[in-house]
């Protein structure tokens, strides 16, 4: 038997069958994202990026995914010259976004080392000028495109034009604001990755750099060691907890009885003599309700500042625990402390050029990295919520004119598509005859329901072809835990460890049994109990508050920088992430038994 | 009150002239919170009221008086005198309910009566080293007060042997206000036991903990007579890095009827599984970097787990000293040099960092 006819792989895109009801799925996606249309997808070796799409594009929603990966590769490729990496070719297949990393062919690694450490060299010298232009420019980009506005055309073009020979009907305005939109939400997501890539790198740098000089040193000790323990990441959490302290200092736990009833709540909080907490709590509202539960790339991702029941929700668990005596606000100054701790003691290990190499590493680390973990709050939640808003806006002015039921069903159409239904729209109204939309579409979005909740179905399969011996690329590596062991344990399937045990990344330290909840949707937030261990396929920044109430977290996806990662280190919660098949191996109220230092999870009895 | 008993537990300053250099040290360290096996120390104080209230003070300085230096048989006739004096006088009783009561108080913390160990903790000038005295003058396997009251007045007999008095002659140190310690101390009934370096010795890399541990008392571990379970800690982090379960076939028991250590087989179900808990393994590894720091030097301890102690309290610490082969052979991290490969980014940014840091 030789080598290759015992190597496992994965299925190859057009060998996977297409669920019933799903045929004619391709002709959802554009056309240079399907494997059939292009070369490579049987060959390449593809993993899916679950972590940021865990469930099926609608067609509009792939606005997210094409943004997102092509900006990440325009830094690596054309902006900073990565030496050995270029970006991620991406692909969608049955719903689902798939990922091959584009390595520099190895004879040009060299020759981009100078290029790289000048274009790099210039971020890093100006890091804290360059980030606050970084600030201003996200700013602006969110705040123009609050200002965008759509609304029905009038019946007639106002007399004032007819006066001033503007002779324009406002159509034009109607098409350029949402050219505008799409240019907006284009150009943050540019911004996204302008500092993204470098503060991997500066992370990985220092990494790689720990692993040589401690053989064996775990992940967590790295990434405690360059982790920002104050982050506008749980900024938003935070300014919950802050608002149940001043609930409880006024007396004002009654007023959260229902909080699903946002404006009884708030009456009640009124009529209790609260004035001066509904005033903080407007003040927290911008920018920190600008948070979703979900991670800002589907169109059903629920805001706060839209869905106040969640935030008001969450201030009510607080109080509860604040009036049991508990202490909700997190040890800040006990986790600067356990921080400088593990910096001293590895510091002291190492002595002449190594510790200066330690100290030059960790302080370019430590100054790059907390960008990775505050980036997300300005484009994931902030702009991709103002984003997210306007095209609910947009989708009512055609609701309003009959061309479909919903406005989510506009996101049936891709973003080309919406473009012709307002040009449909507008000739309609001008022409003063009936747009075609109303016929077409309300039918033509029930056919592509229909695939796509067939889609839906299924999960994806983790990767595609054959995995090349060893994984290297480290970006995949760091931010999707794809590793050489992750692909082998996909290979090797449901079959488990040998005791059945569920292995994945050991995220946040310690040990912990419980019983389990499993969350799939943030909808079920609400079920979770105190004391119990959350099983997700993965957990968003925004669940925050929920890390107060839970004793671990186990997910399907993601790696030591993951979000559930960096969260539960952060509470001193144990986390194994990335197993793969914890939510589809366990079930609410089994008792598990938690290993975040070893990454194993034991399914103790049902 | 008086100092005639000093618990090592008791917090009590490691004084040398009080408690000699054993006991002293047996005090320090519990201090330090690397718990020694429980025991207490008879004082200086005890032998000088010994001495003192029976009478043997004026016959020892006048037996003394008698001897020839130069006299080897006349040295050791004296030595031979004085110590079966020492041996024969009975304990004042003041004396002797003290020493009791410290016995009985030791043994209350146990299940059952265990075996001592009685020992010598002499004050260095004394005698000619301490290690010397140290080690003549251990008595294992003890049990019953009888028996500790008779060896601890063999202790004291052991500051008048022929070599003692030869040495103190020759290098003028008075016989006056000469005085001795003797420690008390519980026999270690391990139920698992083993060696911890605070460095790995496969690299030098001091940011690792090695721990090799095995079932029973731990003279198997030291001697290579078994494969002890080995575990790898990071050291910063406490975690495991890598661990290897070794197959421990036998291990050393104590024989109440011979009042010595017995080999036995382990059966099958022991040998297959690491012989300490997590709980144990942080213990040990916590103890070990303990020792690190307090002598300042990367260490090689040895440690036990006593079966007659509660859990939490059992660890006890048996021996600390320097790591001598890497910590002195290649000073430092021996793997941290200058680091030349690439690492996970593919290629060095090392020069990048440095120019940027201006280190």
């Amino acid at each position: 038997m030789t080598i290759e006819q015992t190597m496992k792989s994965f299925p190859k895109p057009s060998q996977i069958e297409v669920p019933a009801g799903a045929e004619g799925w391709e002709k959802l996606y554009p056309y240079n994202l399907v494997f059939e249309n292009a070369p490579g997808g049987d060959e390449k070796f593809w993993f899916c990026d679950s972590q940021h799409w865990p469930t099926v594009f609608k067609p509009f929603e792939t606005i997210g995914g094409e943004f997102a990966v092509k900006c990440l590769g325009q830094y690596n490729t054309r902006h900073l010259l990565i030496p050995p990496a270029n970006g991620i070719e991406f692909k969608i297949h049955l719903g689902y976004l798939y990922m091959s990393p584009v390595p520099v062919p190895e004879g040009e690694i060299a020759a981009r080392v100078p290029e790289f450490e000048r274009r790099a060299g210039h971020y890093f010298q100006n890091w804290d000028s360059l980030l606050e232009a970084w600030h201003s420019k996200v700013r602006a980009t969110i705040d123009e495109m609050e200002e965008i506005r759509f609304s029905a055309l009038p019946d007639a073009v106002p007399f004032d034009d007819i006066v001033s020979g503007k002779a324009m009907d406002g159509s034009q305005v109607l098409m350029e604001n949402y050219d505008r939109l799409i240019a907006l939400l284009y150009r943050n997501w540019q911004y996204h990755f302008e500092f993204l890539n470098l503060g991997y790198l500066a992370y990985l740098d220092f990494f790689g750099f720990c692993k040589e000089v401690f053989p064996g040193i775990p992940d967590q000790a790295i990434a405690k060691m360059v982790q920002g323990v104050d982050m506008e990441l749980f900024r938003p959490d935070d300014e919950l907890k802050q608002l149940a302290l001043k609930a409880v200092e006024m007396n004002l736990q009654a007023a959260f009885d229902d909080p699903d009833d946002v404006e009884g709540t708030l009456r009640a909080v009124r009529d209790a003599g609260g004035e001066v907490w509904l005033a903080a709590y407007e003040a927290a509202q911008d920018p920190w309700f600008n948070f979703t539960v979900g991670n800002g790339f589907y169109g059903h991702d629920k805001y706060w500042k839209e869905h106040q029941e969640i935030p008001l929700g969450y201030i009510k668990d607080y109080i509860r625990r604040v009036d049991e005596g508990r202490q909700i606000m997190r040890p800040v100054d006990e986790l600067i402390a356990e921080k400088e701790r593990i910096v001293g003691e590895y510091r002291e290990l190492l002595q002449g050029e190594a510790r200066e190499q330690f100290d030059a590493k960790r302080s370019l680390a430590a100054t790059a990295y907390p960008y990775v973990e505050n980036h997300n709050f300005y484009i994931e939640h902030w702009t991709m919520g103002v984003f997210w808003r306007k095209v609910r806006e947009l989708a009512r002015v055609f609701t309003d004119a009959g061309f479909w039921a919903d406005s989510a069903d506009m996101l049936y159409l891709n973003r080309n598509e919406v473009r012709d239904a307002l040009f449909d729209l507008v000739t309609g109204w001008a022409v003063g005859a009936e747009p075609t939309g109303p016929h077409y579409w309300p039918a033509e979005i029930e056919r592509r329901r229909g695939i796509i909740d067939a889609l839906s179905t299924r999960r994806p399969q983790p990767a595609l072809n054959t995995p090349p011996a060893q994984i290297t690329e480290p970006f995949t590596m760091m931010l999707y835990g794809i590793t050489t062991d992750q692909v082998q344990q996909w290979l090797a399937g449901d079959e488990g460890g040998e005791d059945g045990a569920i292995t994945g990344m050991a995220a946040s330290p310690g040990v912990v049994e419980g019983v389990a909840r499993l969350v799939t949707s943030a909808d079920q937030l609400g079920e979770i109990q105190e004391g119990e261990i959350l099983v997700a396929t993965i957990t968003a920044p925004s669940w925050g508050p929920i890390f107060g109430k839970i004793k671990a977290t186990v997910t399907d996806i993601g790696g030591m920088m993951s979000h559930a990662a960096i969260v539960c280190r952060e509470y001193g919660l144990p986390a194994v992430t990335g197993t793969g098949s914890a939510s589809t191996t366990i079930r609410t109220g089994q008792r598990i038994r938690v290993d975040g230092t070893t990454g194993r999870v034991e399914i103790l009895e049902d | 009150m008086n100092d005639s008993i000093v618990f090592f537990d008791s917090g009590h300053a490691p004084t040398l002239e009080l408690l000699g250099g054993k006991c002293s040290s047996l005090v320090s360290m519990t201090t330090a919170g690397m718990p020694v096996p429980p025991g207490f120390a008879v004082t200086t104080v005890a032998f000088d009221r010994f001495v003192d209230g029976s009478g043997l003070r004026e016959e020892i300085r006048t037996a003394l008086a008698e001897i020839d230096p130069d006299d080897v048989e006349c040295v050791d006739r004296v030595s031979a005198r004085i110590r079966a004096a020492i041996e024969a006088r009975e304990v004042p009783d003041d004396m002797h309910g003290l020493l009791k009561e410290a016995y009985d108080t030791l043994m209350a913390r146990f299940p059952a009566e265990v075996p001592v160990a009685v020992r010598s903790s002499a004050t260095a000038e004394d005698l000619p080293d301490a290690s010397f005295a140290g080690q003549q003058d251990t008595y294992l396997w003890l049990t019953g007060y009888p028996a500790v009251r008779e060896h601890v007045r063999r202790c004291w007999a052991s500051l008048y042997t022929s070599r003692a008095i030869t040495y103190r002659l020759r290098n003028n140190i008075p016989e006056e206000d000469l005085s001795m310690s003797v420690a008390v101390q519980k026999m270690v009934d391990a139920r698992a036991s083993g060696v911890a370096m605070t460095l790995d010795p496969a690299n030098g890399d001091r940011s690792k903990i090695v721990i090799d541990a095995s079932w029973g008392v731990g003279e198997m571990v030291v001697s290579g007579q078994v494969t002890p379970d080995n575990i790898l800690l990071d050291k910063v982090m406490l975690t495991v890095v890598a661990e290897h379960v070794g197959d421990k076939h036998a291990e050393l028991v104590p024989d109440a009827s011979t009042g010595s250590l017995v080999e036995r087989e382990v059966e099958p179900g022991r040998r297959a599984v690491r012989c300490l808990t997590d709980d144990e393994l942080l213990a040990v590894a916590t103890l070990a970097k303990r020792a690190e720091k307090h002598y300042g030097c990367p260490q090689d301890i040895e440690w036990a787990l006593d079966t007659d102690l509660p859990a939490g309290e059992n660890l006890l610490l048996l021996q600390s000293r320097p790591e001598t082969v890497h910590s002195v052979a290649r000073p430092a991290q021996a793997a941290a040099a200058t680091p030349k490969s690439p690492g996970p980014t593919g290629f060095s940014m090392t020069g990048l960092t440095f120019s940027l840091t201006g280190r």
